[in-house]
C-alpha cells in the first residue's frame, strides 16, 4: 500500500511543485488511497515538501475529510444541519445507532461501518440525506436507510 | 508621519505604525495577551480591541495600522465590555486552582481579569476539559488545560527558534497546542530551549521541577550536596528576589545557597573558565593542524541537541569539550572528591541555570565520566528563588559571602559566558596568549557584544586574521550552519546560543514581558567583568592548580576522558 | 413579474455539461466578444450592469475586479469559490451539474478583466460528480482553444488549477480558502489589507462566486443596459434562491432580487404544515415571523436580517425554536477555525447552553448572557463566522422567549430566578 499512495504523492508533486501550495493535494491523495494519512506519509510529505511535521499534522486535524485514524469500510456521513434537521435528521440517526449499534464518531467492531454527523452536504433539496463513500442518498426514511445499509453488508 | 487621536491625545507617529505602538507612545498600555513584541501579531486574543470613530465594529489594536484623522477611543464602556465578557469566558474554561499554579505572581490572565474588572464568573455550569499532560521531556511539561491558545509559543518555536516542535492541532473549540502525532515535547525534535515558558502569559508551559528532589537532598544527611551557579543567575535572581534587573547579587546567593543547606557552594564560573582552555587550545589544534574549520562551541545544551536533530553532519565542527555545568560534574565527584576525602557516591550536584535545556543535559547518558551521574539536578532561576523564598529568606538583607576557591573562583572571562558573545569574547583572550604567548592589549572584543542576531568580526592575530561569527537564536543559527553545509563559511570559530540574547534570556530565567530586561542582565556581566582583577581564563588560579595537581594538561588524557564528550544524530520527528 | 432565466436556462437541455451542446446556444460568443474589447473596457461594461457578488457579501463584481486589476504588485490570481458550505445553500452544485461551460466562460473572462494567467477553483469534495463534470469541462475548453496559451489567437493565456476542499466550513471564507490553498490550516486572515490588495500568496486576488460568474457571459454578449434593467434597479439581474426546510418541493428557484417570500414559497409548493419563521439567509442571518417581505439585500438588512447567499430555510410551527437554535449553534461551534478566543470559546458555551435548554435542563440567566454573548462576538470576532454565529439564538430568543422559558430546569417545582 505504501508504494501506491507514495506513488500518489510524487504525481501531485511532479504536476504542482514541490512547495507548500501541493501539501492539500497531496494529504488528499494519500486519504484516498488509504482512508486515513499513515505516519509514514506524514514523514514522506515532511521530506518532499520541507515542510515540519507538526505542520502536516496540524492540517489533517482541521479538516475533517483528512485523519490519522483508519476508518471502517463505509463511512456513512448523515447530514446534521438544519435543513435536513427540519425534515427528521433526528428520527434518521435513531435509526442508524439502532442498526449499528454505535455513536457518531464510532465504527462498528467488524471495521465496516464508520458513522458520522456531518455539516451541510448540499443536498438540501433532498432532505434528509447522506453520503456513503462518495454515493449520496437523499429523501431518507427509516426504512430506505435499513435498505441501504442491508445492502452493504452483502459486500 | 500620520497624526491621529487615542483617547483624546494628539499622537504623531511613522506610517505602518500599529494602534498598539502609537498608544504606548502615549502612554497607554492597551491590556491585550496573545500580543508580545518580537512576534508577528496574532490578533487571537481580541483583548486589545479598541473603538475606531466611524467604524461598525470593534478593531484590534495589534494589528490595525493608524491612519491619518483616525479617532480612537481605547477603553469606553463598549470596549470594557467586550474585555471583561472575554476574559471570562477564557476564564470559563481555565482551571480555577490558581493558589498552586507556578505563575499566580505573574499571570496575564489574573491580571488583566482582576484589572479590567471581571467581577463574577457567569457560564459557571461550562464543562472543563480534562486534557493529559504532556510530561514526556526532562525539560518542559505542558499543561493544555490551561492553555489559552494565544500561540505566543507556537510562533517563538516556528518564527524565532525554527525548530517547529509545536503548534496547533484541531478546529474550533478543540483548538490546542500539540506535538506532530501528539508524541510529546520528549519525542520529536525539540531543543529544550524554553522559549516556549518565556512568552506563555499563563501556567500552560513551565520547567520539570527539581526542587522537591534538592530539598530532600539537602535534607538527606548521608548526602554531601554541592551546588553551582551559571554565570547569568547572578544578575537575573535579584528580580525575582525585590531586587532591580542587572543587579550583581553573586556574594548574596552565595550566602542565600548556604542558608539553604547546600553543604559546599561552588560557582560554574570555575569551569567556564576551565571550558576556555579546553576549548581554545582545540581551536588552536585545529587551525594549526588542519582539522575541522569553523569550530563552532558546544556549551549550549539546546543547541546541541538542535545540531543532532537538523545538523548532525556538522557535529565534526562542534567542539567536544562539555559545557561548564558537565565539566563540573565531572571534576567534582573526581576531583573535589579526591581533595575532601568525601565519597563520590555520596555527593549529589546541583546546579543553578538560566536554563532548561541543562536538565536534558544533565541525563544524557554518556555524562558519567566521573564513574557517577555527573550533574544529578538542575534548578532554573525561577526554580531558586522559589526554595529562597520558601526559606524565608530576606535576600535582599543577606550578607556577602565568597564561594569556596576550590571550583569556586573565577575571572571576568568566564562571567561574560552568560551574554551572547561572551564565550567567543572569552576565548579569543585566551586563544591569542595560546597562539602568540603574549598577553592581549584590549580585552574588550565590542564587534561579538550586542543583541544584533549575528555578529562578526576579524581578530588579528600574529598576521593569522581569525574571522569568529556569533549566532544567538536557532533561527539565526541557521544562517551560519547552511552557509557550513554549503562549504561558503569563511569563519574559523562560531559561537552558537539557542536562546535569543545568549543565557541572559534562556528559558530559565525570570519571566517578565520586559524588552529591555536582556540589555540590562548582559551589562551587568560586562560590568563586573571590568572590575575584575583578573579576565582571562588563563589567569585563574584555581584552573591553574587543577591543571597542575590533577588533569595535567588541556586536551591531555584525563582532560579528555572528564572534559570532553561526542554527540550523536537524532531524528527529525 | 419576468420570467427571465439567465443561469437555469439550460437547466432541463439535456447533455448541458458539454461543450458542443453549450456551444450551440452561443457559448463562448461572450469570450470572443471579451477578447475583442480591452480589459478596461469590459471592466467598464460589468460595472455599468451594477451586478453584485451572489456569495454573500454582495460587492460589485465590476469594481472588484478594477481595484485588482488597479494593483501595482504581479501576478494577479483569480479564483472560483465552489465551497457551498453554507447551509441550505445547493445552487452551485446545480450550476456546476448542468452547466459548467457557464461557469468557466464566465471565469475565463474575468480572468481576463483582471489581467491574470493564473485561476483556482476550490470544489466541495462532496460534489464528486459534479468536479468530474467540472475537470471534463476543463478538458473540452482547453481543447478547443478556450483555456491554456494564447486563447482564441489572443495575448491571453490562464491555466487552471483544481483544488477539491477538504472539509472545512471556514474555508468558504475567501482568505481562509487562501490558507487552505497554501498549504496551511483554514484560518482567516486579519482585515484590512483585503484579499483585492493582499489575497493568495499575498498577491492581489479576486474571488469570485459560481453564480456571480454565470452572469458574465449574459452582460457580455446583451450588454450592461439589458442586464441592469432586469429586476430590482440597486441589484438588477437574477438570485439563484435555494428554498428547503418546511417547505412541500424545496428547490433552486431563478428569480430577480426584490421577489417577495410569499412568491418563492408559491413557487415552492407552498410551507409544509403552518409557517412560523423564516432564515432569509440561512443559519447565519437573524429569524423572520413574516412571510410578507422582499428579498434584497436593503430591505432584509433594514428588517434586521440579511440576504446573504440567498439560502431560505423555513421553519414550521411543529418545530421547536430551542431544538433550532441548538442545531444551529453546534454548526458553528464545530466549523469556527479556533483563533478568535471569543468565538472559539462563545460558541462552545452557546451550544452547550442551549443544548441544556433542549434537554429541558435550562437556566434562565443563561438566555441574558447568551444576548449579551451574542453582542461581544458581533462587535469583536474576526471574521463573519464568528460576528453571526448567535444571530439565529438571539432572534430565538427574543422572538420565541416563551419556549425558552418552558424549557428552564424546573426545581423542586419552583422556576429559576
Amino acid at each position: 500500500m505504501e508504494s501506491i499512495w507514495k506513488e500518489k504523492v510524487d504525481g501531485v508533486i511532479t504536476q504542482s511543485g514541490s512547495s507548500r501550495l501541493s501539501l492539500l493535494p497531496c494529504l488528499e491523495a494519500v486519504q484516498e488511497e488509504c482512508g486515513y494519512i499513515p505516519h509514514e506519509a506524514v514523514n514522506y510529505l515532511r521530506e518532499c515538501l520541507s515542510i515540519p511535521s507538526i505542520d502536516i499534522y496540524g492540517m489533517i486535524t482541521f479538516y475533517s475529510l483528512l485523519s490519522t485514524n483508519q476508518k471502517g469500510k463505509y463511512v456513512i456521513r448523515l447530514c446534521n444541519s438544519l435543513p435536513c434537521y427540519l425534515n427528521g435528521t433526528e428520527n434518521i440517526l435513531d435509526t442508524l445507532v439502532d442498526n449499528l449499534g454505535i455513536e457518531p464518531g464510532q465504527t462498528t467492531l467488524d471495521q465496516r461501518f464508520t458513522l458520522e454527523l456531518v455539516p451541510c452536504l448540499g443536498l438540501c433539496d433532498q432532505s434528509p440525506a447522506m453520503v456513503i463513500n462518495g454515493v449520496v442518498y437523499g429523501k431518507l426514511t427509516a426504512q430506505l436507510v435499513t435498505e441501504v445499509l442491508d445492502e452493504l453488508r452483502t459486500y | 508621519m500620520v497624526t491621529l487621536n487615542i483617547d483624546n491625545k494628539q499622537i504623531s507617529v511613522p506610517e505602518g505604525t500599529t494602534i498598539m505602538q502609537a498608544a504606548k507612545q502615549a502612554n497607554i498600555n492597551i491590556p491585550h495577551l496573545c500580543y508580545f513584541e518580537g512576534l508577528k501579531s496574532y490578533s487571537g486574543c481580541r483583548v486589545c480591541v479598541v473603538e475606531i470613530e466611524g467604524e461598525p465594529r470593534l478593531a484590534t489594536s495589534c494589528s490595525r495600522k493608524v491612519a491619518e484623522g483616525m479617532k480612537v477611543n481605547t477603553h469606553s464602556a463598549r470596549v470594557r465590555r467586550a474585555r471583561r465578557t472575554i476574559l471570562e469566558i477564557l476564564l470559563a474554561n481555565h482551571p480555577q486552582d490558581c493558589f498552586n499554579c507556578e505563575r499566580n505572581q505573574n499571570c496575564d490572565l489574573l491580571r488583566l481579569a482582576f484589572e479590567c474588572g471581571v467581577k463574577k464568573l457567569r457560564f459557571e455550569e461550562s464543562e472543563k476539559r480534562v486534557l493529559p499532560i504532556d510530561s514526556t521531556s526532562p525539560s518542559i511539561i505542558r499543561d493544555p488545560n490551561k492553555c489559552i491558545a494565544c500561540g505566543r509559543c507556537v510562533r517563538v518555536c516556528h518564527d524565532i527558534q525554527t525548530v517547529n516542535a509545536i503548534g496547533f492541532i484541531n478546529k474550533g473549540p478543540d483548538t490546542m497546542v500539540a506535538t506532530s502525532m501528539d508524541r510529546g515535547m520528549g519525542n520529536v525534535a525539540c531543543a529544550n530551549c524554553g522559549q516556549c515558558i518565556l512568552v506563555c502569559p499563563v501556567g500552560a508551559i513551565k520547567e520539570r521541577s527539581a526542587v522537591d528532589a534538592v530539598w530532600a537532598a539537602i535534607a538527606d544527611p548521608t548526602k554531601h550536596v554541592v551546588v553551582q551557579e551559571a554565570p547569568s543567575v547572578r544578575v537575573s535572581l535579584g528580580e525575582e528576589l525585590g531586587l532591580p534587573a542587572g543587579t550583581l547579587v553573586a556574594k548574596k546567593m552565595y550566602a542565600a545557597l548556604r542558608r539553604l543547606g547546600f553543604d559546599a557552594v561552588f560557582d560554574t564560573n570555575f569551569t567556564a573558565d576551565l571550558t576556555i582552555m579546553e576549548e581554545g587550545s582545540e581551536l588552536v589544534e585545529r587551525v594549526k593542524d588542519g582539522g575541522v574549520l569553523p569550530q563552532i562551541t558546544s556549551c549550549c545544551p539546546g543547541w546541541v541537541k538542535f545540531m543532532e536533530h537538523y545538523y548532525p553532519e556538522l557535529a565534526p565542527n562542534v567542539s567536544s569539550a562539555k559545557s561548564p555545568q558537565q565539566m563540573f560534574g565531572a571534576v567534582c565527584k573526581t576531583y573535589y572528591a579526591e581533595k575532601s576525602g568525601i565519597d563520590p557516591k555520596d555527593i549529589i550536584n546541583v546546579s543553578v541555570m538560566p536554563c532548561t535545556a541543562k536538565k536534558f543535559e544533565c541525563q544524557r547518558p554518556e555524562m558519567n565520566d566521573s564513574g557517577f551521574k555527573d550533574v544529578d539536578y538542575v534548578l532554573t532561576t525561577r526554580e531558586l528563588a522559589r526554595m529562597i523564598k520558601e526559606a524565608g529568606l530576606d535576600f535582599a538583607s543577606l550578607d556577602e559571602e565568597p564561594a569556596e576557591d576550590l571550583l569556586g573562583l573565577y575571572t571576568g572571562a568566564a562571567t561574560i559566558f552568560g551574554a551572547t558573545g561572551g564565550v567567543m569574547e572569552a576565548a579569543i583572550r585566551s586563544a591569542y596568549t595560546l597562539i602568540t604567548g603574549r598577553e592581549l592589549e584590549n580585552l574588550d572584543i565590542e564587534p561579538v557584544r550586542g543583541l544584533e542576531g549575528i555578529k562578526t568580526a576579524s581578530v588579528n592575530i600574529d598576521g593569522l586574521e581569525v574571522k569568529v561569527a556569533v549566532a544567538h537564536g536557532l533561527g539565526n543559527a541557521r544562517h551560519l550552519l547552511d552557509e557550513i553545509k554549503e562549504g561558503v563559511s569563511p569563519y574559523h570559530f562560531i559561537e552558537i546560543m539557542a536562546c535569543p540574547g545568549g543565557c541572559v534570556g534562556g528559558g530559565g530565567q525570570p519571566i517578565r514581558f520586559d524588552s529591555t530586561l536582556k540589555k540590562k542582565r548582559g551589562e551587568a556581566l560586562y560590568e563586573e567583568d571590568r572590575n575584575m582583577a583578573k579576565r582571562c581564563s588563563h589567569h585563574n588560579p584555581s584552573v591553574e592548580k587543577i591543571y597542575k595537581d590533577y588533569l595535567e594538561k588541556p586536551l591531555g588524557k584525563r582532560s579528555h576522558k572528564l572534559l570532553h564528550t561526542e554527540y550523536t544524530s537524532r531524528p527529525v520527528v | 413579474m419576468q420570467d427571465i432565466k439567465i443561469i437555469t436556462r439550460h437547466l432541463n437541455t439535456a447533455s448541458s455539461a458539454d461543450i458542443d451542446v453549450y456551444m450551440a446556444d452561443g457559448g463562448y460568443q461572450a469570450l470572443k466578444k471579451a477578447l475583442s474589447m480591452t480589459p478596461d473596457e469590459v471592466i467598464a461594461e460589468v460595472k455599468r450592469s451594477k451586478l453584485v457578488g451572489r456569495g454573500g457579501a454582495a460587492f460589485p463584481t465590476g469594481l472588484k475586479w478594477e481595484l485588482t486589476r488597479k494593483e501595482k504588485a504581479n501576478p494577479k490570481y483569480i479564483v472560483c469559490n465552489a465551497s457551498e458550505g453554507e447551509p441550505g445553500t445547493f445552487k452551485d452544485r446545480l450550476i456546476l451539474k448542468n452547466d459548467p461551460h457557464m461557469v468557466l466562460e464566465g471565469f475565463i473572462i474575468a480572468a481576463y478583466a483582471v489581467g491574470t494567467s493564473q485561476g483556482f477553483i476550490h470544489a466541495r469534495e462532496v460534489y464528486t460528480e459534479e468536479i468530474e463534470l467540472f475537470q471534463k469541462a476543463i478538458d473540452q475548453a482547453t481543447e478547443r482553444g478556450f483555456l491554456g496559451q494564447n486563447i482564441m489567437g489572443s495575448n491571453f493565456s490562464l491555466d487552471i488549477q483544481f483544488y477539491k476542499s477538504a472539509g472545512a466550513y471556514i474555508c468558504g471564507e475567501e482568505t481562509a480558502l487562501f490558507e487552505s490553498l497554501e498549504g496551511h490550516r483554514g484560518i482567516p486572515a486579519a482585515r484590512p489589507p483585503y484579499p483585492v490588495q493582499v489575497g493568495l500568496m499575498d498577491k492581489p486576488t479576486t474571488v469570485n462566486n459560481v453564480e456571480t460568474l454565470c452572469n458574465v457571459p449574459a452582460i457580455i454578449n446583451n450588454g450592461a443596459d439589458w442586464f441592469a434593467a432586469i429586476g430590482h434597479p440597486d441589484y438588477p439581474g437574477t438570485k439563484l434562491f435555494c428554498l428547503s426546510g418546511n417547505v412541500k418541493e424545496p428547490g433552486v428557484f431563478e428569480m430577480p432580487l426584490g421577489t417577495n417570500l410569499k412568491d418563492l414559497l408559491e413557487a415552492g409548493g407552498g410551507v409544509d404544515g403552518k409557517f412560523k419563521a423564516v432564515l432569509p439567509g440561512g443559519i447565519s442571518s437573524s429569524l423572520l415571523t413574516e412571510m410578507d417581505v422582499n428579498l434584497d439585500f436593503k430591505t432584509l438588512a433594514k428588517a434586521g436580517t440579511m440576504l446573504g447567499s440567498g439560502a431560505v430555510i423555513v421553519i414550521n410551527s411543529d418545530t421547536s425554536m430551542v431544538n433550532v437554535a441548538s442545531n444551529v449553534a453546534h454548526f458553528f461551534d464545530e466549523e469556527g477555525c479556533g483563533k478568535c478566543s471569543i468565538c472559539r470559546e462563545g460558541t462552545r458555551r452557546a451550544a452547550e447552553i442551549l443544548s441544556r435548554f433542549s434537554r429541558g435542563q435550562g437556566n434562565r440567566n443563561e438566555l441574558e448572557w447568551l444576548l449579551e454573548l451574542h453582542e461581544v462576538m458581533k462587535d469583536t470576532a474576526s471574521c463573519g463566522l464568528g460576528q453571526v454565529a448567535l444571530n439565529v439564538a438571539a432572534s430565538a430568543i427574543r422572538n420565541f422567549k416563551g419556549e425558552f422559558l418552558a424549557q428552564v430546569r424546573k426545581e423542586e417545582g419552583v422556576w429559576l430566578r
